[in-house]
């Protein structure tokens, strides 16, 4: 049984039977379906859960809905924002700054999680740069500007999301 | 002025041998750059990607864009390094590289040079190939080089012999070292061919042939999962290129010469029938002889996307405890059907 | 001045230069570069001899792996090698067999077959040397050739057997043994449920 097992080892291997199953497995890789996305061109779909850039969203009559409960603050685990707040002259608590450091951030969403008023979102934004060094820090005003410019999508996503909430 | 010198003759022989070396060159150096590109795009296919597609249509330009990148780097000479030799070395690989094509036979009569021990001289000259690589490990002074070059050398001379053995085959059945010659002793047909009764030899000239390129899976002498990249770790801009150079246009010397050593090289397969009388294309002609060395050019990239790169000492064994018996066994078997008149 | 002499004479003053390099040069890889420089451009003067299958061989075997091998111990070595200790012995006994070495060619070549007038006439052009030394070799000369063939081969035994130190506690991987390996041999599928501890 031995030396048996040995002249099939030795047939096989002198055949070269597992190299050319290898050779036959490649050669019909060639022809099959390619995978690559021409990225720039071509894009995946993205999840409307997709965590990207940061937004601070509105009311439908153009009020903030941020309250300055800082509970967003408190969550985040890079400590990347920074909230400053102050009574305004109708009785409501406002934010005067809302800053967010996107080196530090680490895009986990919890902030997104722990407002109470869906005032701070992350939008499915990835392509995003800085030139200059500070320009990270979005402040207030470029959040609320990235809000009013995407509301329509970020309303859209929450929407079709809002089911599993 | 010495007489020779007056001779016009000589001087039109000097000017033909020139032009001639130019015209093999020069699409030599072209096929090289498209070779490079056809590599990563056949890998990038067997592993379900597109290769490069972003320089020209379908990335068609890819190789000249390489080519001005590497040329316009620039060349970096390592602080300790033999700065003599460090030059030297990318020229040592690249001449043996080209100069054995002086004898390759493209078509009947089609040739530079047409000596009589042509075989050898391909043979000598692959295994100096080896030079530039040794010297260019020695030169880096750094230990990857360093390692890359031991390898080399103990992998050249170890697949050498299995190489040589494998030819002996080659010669006992054309009974020439004239390439030519051998090229002649095959017609008749695709059955004539010589890859028919050498298939052993066949298979043992193209893995010694893959193993003396440093092609995977025997680039251990590259090695980068080891050696970071070898006997080239400390090379850059053009030097690199001289030595990419020197490689690809050894992995086309060896798919030619199978092609005219085991598989006819011009012959057509359908010679002397009544297919390759009617049909001109289909009779013998330098297009055969491109359309089998394309092959065993893909069939380089082939084993690059399909195996892994074999371990150092796994390598040493394939060649001394296998090839080696494999072909002295073949040669054997040869000269016994020879003897007794079963071959003719 | 024939072609041929202007390259003799160019070949021959590399030769020179590359042989003398090869024995003064302290480095040692340097030294051997300048060997295998010396042998290539002995191997064009047999070329000019019309012995060109004897040059190629010449390139072949000792350039193409005698002299891979000899780089490949050479370059071990440390670079800046310590000054060889040269003691005076060695320099009456160098000298003698160079004054031998000296004397036995030049009675060669006084010797009348190397006066130009004992030359061959210049082979026909179809003239094949490697097909006539093939068959000088394996008829007349079939007993030298064999007997130098088994003298290698026992040489070459010979230092494996020198070399050879079989070490019971020295650990080491049997490549053939590991490619022989089968699937079977290694893996075993389970169904995924957690097994009792054998």
């Amino acid at each position: 049984m031995r030396w048996l097992n040995s002249l099939l080892y030795l047939l096989r291997s002198l055949s070269l039977w597992d190299l050319l199953r290898g050779l036959r497995l490649t050669a019909r890789r060639l022809f099959s379906r390619k995978i690559t996305l021409r990225y720039p061109d071509e894009k995946t779909p993205k999840s409307p859960r997709f965590r990207g850039l940061h937004a601070l969203r509105r009311y439908p009559n153009g009020e903030e809905r941020c309250i300055a409960c800082k509970l967003c603050e408190a969550v985040c685990p890079a400590l990347a924002i920074t909230i400053e707040s102050e009574e305004r002259a109708d009785g409501s608590r406002r934010t005067t700054r809302y800053d967010i450091d996107l080196f530090k951030c680490v895009y986990c969403g919890f902030c997104e999680e722990a407002c109470p008023t869906d005032a701070v979102v992350e939008t499915d934004i990835l392509e995003f740069h800085f030139e200059r060094r500070g320009d990270q820090i979005m402040t207030k005003e470029d959040l609320l500007a990235v809000g009013d410019q995407y509301e329509e999508q970020i309303a859209e996503h929450r929407k079709s999301d809002a089911r599993f909430r | 002025m010495p007489d020779w010198m007056a001779d016009l003759s000589v001087w039109l022989r000097v000017g033909e041998i020139l032009l001639g070396a130019m015209l093999i060159l020069l699409p030599l150096l072209a096929v090289v750059a498209y070779y490079t590109y056809a590599e990563r795009k056949v890998v990038g296919f067997i592993q379900m990607r597109l290769g490069p597609s972003r320089v020209g249509p379908r990335g068609l330009f890819q190789p000249i864009a390489d080519v001005l990148k590497l040329l316009t780097k620039e060349v970096v000479l390592p602080a300790q390094a033999s700065r003599g030799l460090f030059l030297v070395a990318p020229l040592a690989a690249l001449v043996p590289a080209l100069g054995a094509w002086a004898v390759v036979p493209f078509d009947d009569g089609l040739w530079l040079a047409n000596i009589d021990a042509g075989l050898l001289y391909v043979l000598a000259l692959t295994s100096l190939g080896a030079y530039g690589i040794i010297i260019a490990g020695w030169a880096s002074n750094s230990k990857y080089a360093l390692l890359g070059a031991m390898r080399q050398a103990a992998q050249v001379v170890s697949y050498e012999i299995a190489m040589g053995f494998a030819l002996v085959g080659v010669l006992m059945l054309s009974g020439s070292l004239n390439l030519a010659a051998i090229v002649q002793a095959q017609s008749g047909g695709i059955l004539d061919w010589f890859f028919l009764p050498l298939l052993p030899l066949l298979l043992v000239y193209l893995v010694s042939g893959v193993a003396e390129t440093n092609r995977l899976p025997f680039d251990v002498v590259e090695g980068e999962s080891e050696l970071v990249a070898g006997f080239h770790v400390e090379y850059s801009g053009s030097a690199f290129a001289v030595f990419f150079l020197a490689e690809y246009s050894a992995m086309i010397l060896i798919s030619a010469l199978t092609a005219i050593l085991f598989f006819g090289g011009w012959l057509s397969p359908f010679e002397g029938t009544q297919l390759a009388q009617a049909v001109p294309v289909l009779d013998s002609g330098i297009h055969w002889w491109l359309l089998k060395t394309a092959f065993f050019m893909f069939c380089f990239l082939w084993f690059r996307a399909t195996f892994p790169r074999y371990r150092y000492d796994q390598i040493m064994r394939l060649g001394w405890k296998v090839f080696i018996p494999v072909t002295l066994i073949w040669i054997f078997v040869l000269g016994a059907a020879r003897y007794t008149g079963f071959t003719g | 001045m024939a072609f041929q002499t202007l390259l003799f004479y160019l070949f021959g003053t590399v030769l020179l230069a590359a042989a003398t390099a090869a024995v003064t040069l302290r480095n040692m890889v340097h030294a051997a570069l300048s060997l295998i420089l010396s042998f290539f451009t002995a191997a064009m003067l047999w070329m000019l001899l019309e012995a060109e299958f004897l040059s190629i061989l010449l390139v072949l075997v000792y350039i193409g792996a005698v002299l891979v091998l000899f780089l490949f111990v050479v370059m071990m070595v440390e670079r800046h090698t310590p000054t060889v200790h040269r003691r005076r012995n060695y320099r009456i006994v160098a000298s003698a067999v160079a004054a031998v070495m000296v004397a036995e060619l030049g009675m060669a070549l006084l010797a009348p077959d190397f006066s130009p007038a004992a030359q061959p006439p210049p082979a026909p052009l179809e003239y094949s040397n490697t097909k006539a030394l093939g068959s000088v070799l394996y008829t007349d000369y079939a007993l030298a050739f064999e007997a130098a063939a088994v003298a290698l081969l026992v040489a070459i035994v010979g230092a494996i057997a020198l070399t050879l130190r079989v070490r019971p506690d020295h650990h080491r991987q049997n490549p053939a043994r590991q490619s022989r390996v089968r699937k079977q041999d290694r893996l075993r599928l389970t169904d995924g449920r957690s097994e009792p501890p054998c």
